[in-house]
């Protein structure tokens, strides 16, 4: 029997990154807040310990953080042509769990898309033509890059990202990125102290006529107070971001940026350890009324709302809209359907220098410390010439050299034995790596449905993944691994190697917890699931908000356009939706 | 007619209705300044439970002499103060005599309370009267014989308390009166931060220089600049009991629960008068002991354990990091001659006060777990003795004495209480034969 609970203003499905930026923003408003988190509370005091935060078997490798398959698995294949079967263990992905979502365990990359990325169709076909890309189902987001400044913006000052502005107010900044569009401001704090490895990859490319800035970082260089009031730490640069909880406040996160002020906000509620099964529509379809959930003691709620936020991991979003009838399913046969279209993911490649006499220190690091070269990113240069579109962005980020992790050894080293030591004992402080973030750009045969078959522990179909990596991004790719064999060469050293992206994607190897797409944000209301505003075209009192609303994958992490969209979608409730309670924002 | 008539009854309706919004107005303006004085003497942090209705009982207090609760002070008749009157409330606070004459312990710091003006008594009386009444029982006496006999503290008073209202000093501005008025009366500061005797009474030659209770040393807050606040400017002192935090130091333990629920929520101009008064108390202390040489063995043990375990967040020169990590160089908490604070905090962690102005409430871990008693006491022997900081060492044995949780068993205050009791005795007997003289001369 399901228990009604009385009515809140606002219930929100997961408090990570969006969830508590937007819950903030609503409580400010004065609205009744709830948020729904499936996974516990997390918080540093308690759960990122200094004493034992840097634990590498229990994060790393056992992986603590992270959503297991047993509370919710996807079944993945390449094509329709193959059954799919679900992934008995997350690897080539990592979905966090619990509040904080997966900006807990993130490196901190924090990025800005480009105008010419939110108007990708429009740019593309006014510099090459349509031709240039058939076959790639690319989209315009509904916004543009001087739209979305505001809420980067925000998003980088509540985080506290350090970094250099390439553009401010439209005049190019020596030392930053100069491909950015313009910024209002230079970011809240200067770049991180450089280490050795970054450095030295940033004279190859400048050596090549490449222009290196340092990258964008949620680590922070200095102490920090965010408009919240929230203090945050210098960075130590102990190496241990990606996979763990910062113990020292200077990891931007839900934790260390919203949460001990929202917590304490007497109109915003949290429950933790339960899981949203479905949002209730109302009988006219238009409108939902509420969410049914299920609490840790396997009891069932009703939880009416005015406004359903869906603010949980990208492809969790697309799930609970599959599984609440919000939307039509894309169907890949005719090309129509509103949910599940454009997923795309990232396509990278990696290179390692192996140095003789070099003192690269890799220990010391941080999840965004490094050095990133974007001239071969997105549309930043001239794509006449090649046979591809979009690009990526070449990072140097050392970002640890964690014990059991980190055992850099040149190919034809024997996995194991007397060789294998000894060369992890040459290789360990004197590899320089640096890797691609490569676009993922859409096309037909690549989305997300609910699987025929199997079922999750409520008995509810698990989503279904079809993905191969278009040709478009294998080109793409190769032209990268190209590039970055160059930047190899310049760097000297005894030898490299360098990996290229191949066909038949893989879903066991670690490779980027970047699942973009299923709810894609754009103008067509027949060709995208939200308006410009994340607003559900079909169920106007419904915004779903993440990385799903990306209607193409940059060569970029997504974090900070996440991030940006959070704060987008609250200023569109708080100045839009408010005063037209029910209505759709865009007409459709 | 009928339209004067309308007239002058509206008119009546009208003044009858500005004389009873103006009685309004001075209740609600009385019970506002009585929740303001419930704010300067915190009643909330002992008369309230973790997570527990306002008032309507605390937490048990460890006190020397054994355990205390603090009662239900909501206006439930059965088990609050329901069926107290103002009268009731003002003698209590005056003379730590409650309803029915049942004598209160000093924990209820009424030798401070006693201090107040006749105005705020009665206006915390004003708002405790509008207190939602709960129903909760407390047995707030739960100390061990001879403690338990309440009829004691009539001896205690007679040795230790003396009732008399706060006295100005004239040569002072009314800016240091005001604060002084606010230590030493509502805000009862010497309550934790004043030495006791051996009857737990406040050892006023030693006003605020610092005292142990329940497991914290509640550091000196004189003006002194070794061990005092004598470093930090008036701004500083301010910020610090606004929110908790300032470029010296975080509100730990008690003192946590003090900013979050009194003094954060004091006004500035009172903040202001506070930080006034305390830094004019230049308390004598000895000269500052010379800090260890860093060659001794203590200090490089105590330097690689900071090095391993304190100098991420602390940092390498002990600077710390603003409003998150307190600094250790410069901070009087470290010099204190007793470690206590320092040991718990090392042992058991703690969690700095959330307040407006510093919500973030970073929190330090516990390393009793990985520490053991000896590496403790060097590791505090090293940052009480690195960065121009200087203060005894620390011994293994007041690491251990804490983390085994066992309270001093303090010999002399059962010696006191036993005292305490002859006196009673004598005192009754005195009485008796004082009244059996007076029915003869009858």
């Amino acid at each position: 029997m399901t228990r009604i609970l009385p009515r809140k203003d606002v219930v929100i499905v997961g408090l990570g990154w969006t969830g508590s930026i937007i819950a903030n923003e609503l409580a400010d408003e004065g609205l009744d807040v709830l948020a729904l988190e499936r996974g516990p509370w997390r918080d540093t005091a308690t759960d990122f310990n200094i004493g034992y935060a840097q634990d590498e078997l229990r994060y790393a490798i056992r992986r603590d953080l992270f959503l297991q398959p047993g509370t919710e698995a996807i079944t993945m294949r390449n094509n329709a042509g193959q059954t799919a079967l679900p992934m008995r263990d997350y690897g080539s992905f990592l979905p966090g769990h619990g509040v904080g979502g997966a900006g807990v365990h993130w490196n901190g990359h924090t990025w800005r898309f480009w105008d010419s990325d939110f108007r990708i169709n429009s740019h593309l076909t006014e510099r090459y033509g349509a031709a240039k890309f058939a076959g790639l189902d690319l989209q315009d987001w509904g916004v543009t890059a001087a739209e979305m400044e505001p809420f980067y913006d925000a998003f980088e000052y509540l985080c506290g990202i350090s970094g250099k502005a390439g553009n401010i107010r439209g005049q190019k900044q020596p030392g930053g990125n100069p491909f950015e569009d313009p910024r209002a401001r230079e970011y809240p704090l200067p770049p991180m102290q450089m280490t050795y490895a970054p450095t030295l990859f940033a004279e190859a490319a400048k050596s090549l006529n490449l222009s290196p800035f340092p990258t964008p970082s949620a680590n922070l260089s200095a102490e920090y107070v965010n408009p919240l009031g929230i203090a945050m730490g210098q960075c130590t640069m102990c190496g241990f971001c990606e996979r763990f909880g910062c113990a020292n406040y200077s990891k931007s996160s839900a934790q260390t940026c919203v949460l001990p002020v929202l917590m304490r906000k007497p109109n915003f509620e949290l429950r933790t350890e339960c899981e949203v099964l479905k949002i209730e529509k109302h009988r006219s379809g238009n409108m939902a009324r509420g969410v049914t959930y299920m609490d840790a003691s396997g009891e069932e709620f009703f939880q009416p709302a005015d406004i359903v936020l869906l603010c949980a991991y990208g492809l969790m979003n697309v799930r609970l809209m599959m599984l609440s009838g919000i939307g039509k399913q894309y169907d890949p046969n005719t090309n129509e359907g509103t949910v599940g279209r454009n997923y795309c993911y990232q396509t990278n490649c990696g290179t390692q220098v192996f140095f003789d006499g070099k003192e690269f220190n890799p220990f010391i690091a941080a999840g965004s410390l490094g050095q990133s070269v974007d001239d071969y990113n997105g549309d930043a240069f001239d794509h006449g010439s090649v046979d591809f579109v979009g690009g990526a962005g070449i990072n140097c980020i050392p970002t640890n050299a964690r014990p059991i992790g980190y055992r850099p050894v040149p190919p034809g080293t024997p996995r194991w034995g007397s060789a294998w030591k000894r060369e992890t004992a040459r290789n360990y402080r004197s590899t320089l790596s640096f890797s691609c973030q490569g676009s993922s750009y859409p096309q037909r045969g690549n989305y997300l449905d609910l699987d025929p078959t199997y079922k999750d522990r409520h008995g509810r179909p698990l989503l279904r993944m079809t993905f191969e990596f278009p040709d478009n991004d294998i080109r793409m790719s190769h032209f990268m691994s190209d590039r970055s064999e160059e930047v190899a060469r310049a760097l000297g050293g005894r030898q490299y190697t360098t990996s290229r992206t191949a066909k038949a994607w893989n879903s066991v190897p670690y490779q980027s917890t970047h699942n973009t797409g299923g709810a894609i944000m754009g103008t067509d209301p027949t060709r995208s699931a939200v308006n410009r505003y994340l607003q559900s075209w079909d169920v106007n009192n419904v915004f779903v908000v993440g990385a799903s609303a990306f209607a193409h994958n940059a060569g970029k992490n997504p974090t900070g356009t996440v991030g940006a969209l959070a704060f987008l979608a609250a200023d569109a409730i708080r100045n839009r939706y408010l005063k037209a309670a029910g209505q759709p924002l865009v007409a459709a | 007619m009928s339209a004067l008539r309308n007239t002058l009854a509206a008119l009546a309706l009208l003044m009858g209705g500005a004389t009873a919004h103006a009685e309004g107005a001075d209740q609600a303006d009385r019970i506002t300044r009585g929740q303001y004085q419930a704010v300067l003497g915190d009643c909330m942090a002992c008369h309230t439970r973790p997570g527990g209705a306002p008032f309507a009982g605390g937490a048990p207090l460890e006190t020397p002499f054994g355990r205390l609760v603090p009662p239900n002070i909501t206006q439930d008749p059965e088990t609050g103060i329901g069926n107290w009157n103002e009268a009731d409330f003002t003698r209590m606070m005056r003379t730590g005599i409650g309803h029915g004459g049942r004598r209160l312990y000093p924990a209820m710091p009424y030798p401070a309370y006693s201090m107040m003006t006749d105005q705020d008594i009665a206006d915390l009386w004003a708002y405790m009267a509008t207190v939602q009444p709960v129903r909760n029982a407390v047995v707030a006496n739960q100390l061990p014989f001879p403690f338990n006999i309440r009829l004691a503290m009539w001896g205690w008073n007679l040795l230790n308390f003396r009732p008399e209202p706060f006295r100005a000093d004239p040569a002072q501005s009314a800016e240091w009166n005001r604060g002084a008025y606010l230590v030493q009366g509502p805000g009862h500061c010497g309550s934790c931060h004043t030495p006791k005797n051996i009857m737990g009474a406040d050892d006023t030659g030693q006003a605020l220089r610092g005292a142990s209770l329940q497991g914290w040393f509640a550091p000196d807050i004189t003006g002194n600049s070794q061990t005092g606040i004598g470093g930090w400017s008036q701004e500083e002192l301010v910020t610090y009991l606004r929110t908790g935090v300032n470029t010296h130091s975080v509100a730990s333990g008690p003192m946590r629960e003090a900013v979050e629920n009194s003094t954060s929520r004091m006004s500035d101009a009172d903040l202001r008068a506070i930080a006034v008064y305390l830094r004019s108390l230049n308390g004598t202390a000895p000269p500052a002991p010379q800090p260890l040489a860093a060659t001794e063995p203590r200090m490089q043990a105590g330097g690689a354990i900071y090095a391993a375990n304190c100098a991420a967040c602390h940092g390498g020169e002990g600077r710390g990091a603003r409003q998150l990590f307190p600094a250790l160089a410069g901070n009087p908490l470290l010099r204190q001659a007793n470690p206590e604070t320092l040991v718990h905090l090392v042992l058991a962690g703690s969690q700095g006060a959330q307040t407006p102005g510093a919500p973030t409430t970073p929190a330090m871990p516990s390393l009793g777990w990985r520490l053991n008693d000896q590496q403790v006491a060097d590791v505090l022997t090293y940052v009480r003795n690195s960065w121009g900081n200087a203060a005894p060492p620390v011994a293994p044995h007041e690491v251990a004495k804490q983390r085994d949780g066992e309270p001093e068993k303090p010999w002399a205050l059962v010696i006191g209480g036993v005292v305490l009791v002859c006196l009673l005795v004598l005192a009754t007997a005195l009485l008796m034969r004082r009244r059996r003289r007076r029915h003869a001369v009858a």
